[in-house]
């Protein structure tokens, strides 16, 4: 006869020296865990506890600005430092890791509403409603460490006066070219001090410009008119205009897929477009009560974030509808920009209050070195967390989020009067022909026309 | 066209053992999947269609992986026994095994026999390394198994029906005289669990903490040993059984749990022993001619039945749940078998019996590879702490007891809300006075105790009990009367008078 029975020897099995690790051995089957799914959805719960036990999004305030934050740029080439322009014309760059002003650049005389930095960094460009624009050439030795006695003031390298005043700034990727608008869109390089060319749509002012992070020579603007349009460096007239109803306060670009952008409106909405069929929206974001005002895209493409008139910071998923994450505070006032850091860990928020916030971009996030067990433990968590985030009792975990009470309110009655609205649409429709009342989709209800 | 043919002809020609390592691991494979994959072309919203593709597509990744480790990277390979030429495995006996295997495992073949403290019942450890044995007049004792130490003894002077391990070798239940006690691994008596009773059977559920017991009167009972507090009657979630069986024609004797979960063995006085289906609540099989005390399944799914002085080894070799003999053993004659139990990731089977308990080889009975997050052998002491939090935080609420635990998490198949049928109602109001009739009244002192104000009392809690099941009967019956009026009134009526009859809104 052949028999062989199970013997198995300890040394095999357990470790030589007391200096090595446990052995552990794995066997997948699965008749050894007869009720995975049961402890899968136990551990879903505790999932989601935790991370409303470890959420904590406000990291601190950066103080020092003495009016309202009007403005924000990020500097490509530097992740620890944001510069940030107020309405009474003082800019200073920060130190995001300690909070502190490293230098200030003093100049302008009224309100600072738009700021953008180079793309190698070494530049930083100002315009403001005094009317002028100044170019400022960014301290290096200050970008590596901010000193004690900071603060030093800096001149500026040159200024540049034109005829009406200046609503926004955006510099080229990787060009020399920027852009600013006021009653024009006027493109002006580095040495010259008169624009190298203009681009006039309308009588209306532009708002705000943006340029397209994978094709250098598209930019897109909005204007008063209730209008996006979009602009190509290389041809002499304006390529497309779209228009809404309501004013779009701000645009951004998707970094991973540049030919989608997002704009910011006054109803209370972010629309997203694909830059070359304007006439339907991509996706309608909808969660702010007031007006947004600013918006800016994370490095990684997935998620923006947008910053409202009615003092709240939301993240949104780039291709979601509802938002993922609110943040607010009792200091925090209207909120008027908003940026994602660069490595996409944070968001700095510049509002009324005078102060630039630092948030969390993950509110439960273990910022800092992570050991590799630590970092599986997460993902473990975060994995068995979505896999069971329809079921009621852990839903009701993860979706809960505090809302301040006048937002609270404000979304009830936004929600009875859109029901009403629906209702009463409903209502018509059943008692009309069939056929003869069309609704139109939300992606292009708020869309007029589309012009070329 | 023709270059994408060419590549797609040679992608299916492989070499011959490609083809049939493929398809080993198409088997394996289906394991790992557990169940079907989810339909998505009746689904019509495009994102979700996208996500779940994905999704399903890492499944299959995942059950891919699992099926290739399974198939090289396990460390240890099932025993078997295989009978040459006209012998047959059911004739072989423990000495010549013995002889046969290396020195380890032929110190797994033993008998211990302590004559006077009556027969022994045991239990393992999920890992196999740890028994507790009790023997009938109080003798209880825990073994470690590995180095056949004895870890302590002791007597508790008392009739012992049953002893179960806690969540780990540190804690252990016994089942004495009035009631159950809790006892540490040092001996110390823990807790005495006086709300149970005089229990004769005790089973502990280690993803749930909770200790079941039955007493003599038939009532099944949960405490959950991390709070304290008792749970309820059958299932938790409903006072009455979930499944009543009519399995044999006489007193069961014997019952056992496969461990895939669908199957169940049973034995009865009439010494046929059936092999049930539990999702279809069928007869898989009857095997004639044992009557077994005892019955237990191994991780591998052998089946042992013990019969008197004799221990049946049945196995199904076809996969087909054809249950044939495969091994026997009989122990000294006279010697009656209690209890049957297959020691975890080993090829052993222990019996306890009248004079002690005695362990023999069973090839291909114990799972060959442990997992070391499930259940270790070799568990060091700082594993096992580590262990045991874990395990708590993972601890599984009482609702989470159901026939198909794989259900967790799925769309609960839209059913109007039906009425609990008639059987369902009568079900639920027994269960209900059963529980009035068991408590106990306080009997007063001075001349108060009167038997007929006794009866008068217990009279009035079962009708309180009674009550809302008869409210609920009398609505129903005032509804379908209602009903019943209005039509019959509209029927009178002339039809000049119709106008005037009141037209209640339905109830």
């Amino acid at each position: 006869m052949k028999v062989k029975v199970i013997s198995r020897s300890t040394d095999e099995f357990t470790r030589e020296r007391s200096q090595d690790l446990q052995r552990v051995f794995r066997n997948f089957d699965p008749k050894l865990r007869p009720q995975e799914k049961a402890v899968e959805y136990v551990r879903a719960l505790n999932a989601a506890k935790l991370e409303k036990i470890f959420a904590r999004p406000f990291i601190g305030a950066m103080d020092g600005h003495i009016d309202a934050i009007s403005c924000m740029a990020k500097n490509p080439n530097f992740l620890k430092g944001i510069f940030s322009g107020s309405m009474d014309g003082d800019i200073r760059l920060w130190d995001i890791a300690s909070r502190k002003t490293v230098c200030q650049f003093p100049g302008h005389q009224g309100a600072v509403r738009g700021l953008t930095a180079s793309t190698d960094g070494s530049t930083l460009i100002s315009c403001g409603t005094d009317c002028t624009v100044r170019i400022w050439s960014v301290p290096v030795a200050a970008t590596l460490e901010s000193d004690h006695a900071s603060n030093k003031p800096i001149e500026a390298n040159a200024v540049y006066v034109g005829k009406n005043a200046y609503w926004a700034v955006d510099h080229q990727w990787g060009g020399d070219l920027f852009a600013t608008t006021g009653a024009r869109v006027e493109i002006w390089n580095h040495n010259r001090s008169q624009p190298v060319n203009t681009f006039e749509w309308g009588t209306d002012t532009v708002i705000s410009v943006r340029f397209n992070p994978g094709e250098p020579n598209l930019l897109a603007t909005s204007a008063s008119d209730r209008s996006i349009a979009l602009y190509d460096l290389r041809m002499s007239t304006p390529a497309r205009k779209l228009i809404m109803q309501t004013r779009t306060n701000s645009i951004a670009w998707n970094p991973m897929e540049p030919l989608n952008f997002t704009a910011a409106n006054e109803d209370c909405s972010c629309y997203s477009y694909d830059a070359r069929k304007l006439d339907e929206a991509k996706c309608v974001h909808k969660d702010h009560v007031s007006a947004v005002m600013d918006i800016d895209y994370s490095p990684t493409g997935r998620e923006f974030v947008t910053g409202s008139y009615d003092r709240t910071v939301r993240i949104f998923p780039y291709n979601g509808g509802h938002s993922r994450e609110i943040y607010h505070t009792k200091r925090m006032q209207r909120v008027f920009c908003v940026k994602f850091s660069s490595d996409a860990s944070y968001i700095i928020s510049g509002s009324d209050d005078t102060n630039l916030r630092l948030w969390k971009a993950k509110a439960s996030e273990q910022m800092g070195v992570l050991l590799p067990r630590e970092q599986k433990k997460h993902e473990y968590q975060e994995a068995v967390k979505n896999r069971y985030k329809h079921l009621p009792e852990v839903k009701r975990i993860v979706r809960h989020r505090h809302l301040p009470r006048p937002i609270y309110k404000a979304k009830e009655l936004r929600r009875t009067v859109i029901d009403a609205e629906k209702k009463k649409e409903e209502r018509r429709k059943a008692h009309s022909t069939p056929g003869s009342i069309v609704t139109e989709s939300v992606r292009k209800r708020r869309i007029i026309r589309e012009v070329e | 066209m023709g270059l994408e043919e060419e590549a797609g002809g040679s992608a299916k020609i492989l070499p011959p053992t490609e083809q049939e390592l493929s398809a080993e691991l198409d088997t394996k494979l289906q394991k790992y999947l557990r169940g079907e994959g989810a339909d998505l072309e009746a689904l019509k919203d495009k994102k979700l269609k996208g996500q779940l593709f994905v999704r399903e597509k890492l499944y299959g990744n995942s059950a891919k992986a699992a099926a290739k480790f399974e198939k090289w990277l396990m460390p240890s390979e099932g025993g078997y026994l295989e009978a040459e030429g006209v012998e047959k495995t059911w004739r072989i006996k423990q000495d010549q095994l013995t002889r046969e295997v290396d020195i380890l495992s032929s110190r797994n073949q033993y008998d211990i026999v302590l004559k006077d403290l009556g027969p022994y019942t045991l239990d393992f450890t999920p890992s196999g390394r740890y028994m507790a044995t009790a023997g009938r007049k109080g003798h209880v004792a825990i073994v470690d198994m590995k180095s056949m130490e004895l870890i302590r003894e002791m007597q508790v002077k008392e009739t012992v029906r049953d002893i179960v391990f806690l969540h780990n070798e540190s804690f252990f239940a016994v089942a004495q005289k009035k009631y159950p006690y809790i006892y540490n691994r040092d001996g110390i008596e823990l807790h005495c669990l006086k709300e149970h009773g005089a229990v004769s059977r005790l089973q502990f559920l280690k993803n749930h903490f909770l200790l079941a017991s039955i007493n003599k009167f038939g009532q099944l009972r949960y405490q959950d040993v991390t709070t304290g507090g008792t749970v309820s009657m059958w299932k938790p979630t409903s006072a009455a059984p979930l499944v009543k069986m009519l399995c044999h024609h006489g007193p069961i004797s014997a019952l056992a749990f496969h461990p895939n979960g669908h199957l169940m063995a049973s034995c009865g006085r009439e010494k046929k022993i059936k092999i049930w289906d539990l999702r279809k609540f069928e007869v898989v099989q009857t095997i004639p001619g044992h009557h077994a005390k005892t019955l237990d399944f191994s991780q591998k799914g052998l089946l042992a039945a013990g019969t008197g002085s004799y221990a049946q080894v049945l196995g199904d070799f076809s996969g087909t749940q054809n249950y044939s003999r495969y091994m026997g053993h009989s122990i000294a004659k006279g010697y009656q078998i209690g209890k049957v139990s297959f020691r975890p990731y080993e090829d052993v089977l222990v019996m306890g019996h009248s004079m002690g308990w005695s362990s023999i080889l069973i090839p291909g009975s114990g799972e060959p590879n442990f997992d070391t997050w499930v259940a270790n052998p070799f568990e060091t002491s700082e594993q096992r702490r580590e262990k045991e939090i874990h395990s708590l935080l993972d601890k599984l609420p009482p609702e989470t007891i159901m026939l198909d635990p794989s259900k967790i998490g799925t769309l609960r198949p839209y059913k109007k809300r039906e009425k609990p049928t008639k059987e369902e109602i009568e079900a639920e109001k027994e269960a209900a006075v059963e529980s009035v009739k068991d408590i106990a009244l306080k009997k007063k002192t001075k001349g108060r105790n009167k038997t007929s104000k006794r009866v008068m009392k217990r009279k009035v809690l079962i009708d309180k009990a009674k009550k809302p099941f008869l409210e609920k009967q009398m609505l129903e019956e005032g509804k379908v009367a209602g009903k019943k009026r209005n039509l019959g009134e509209e029927t009178e009526l002339p039809a000049s008078l119709k106008r005037f009859v009141r037209k209640k809104a339905a109830v």
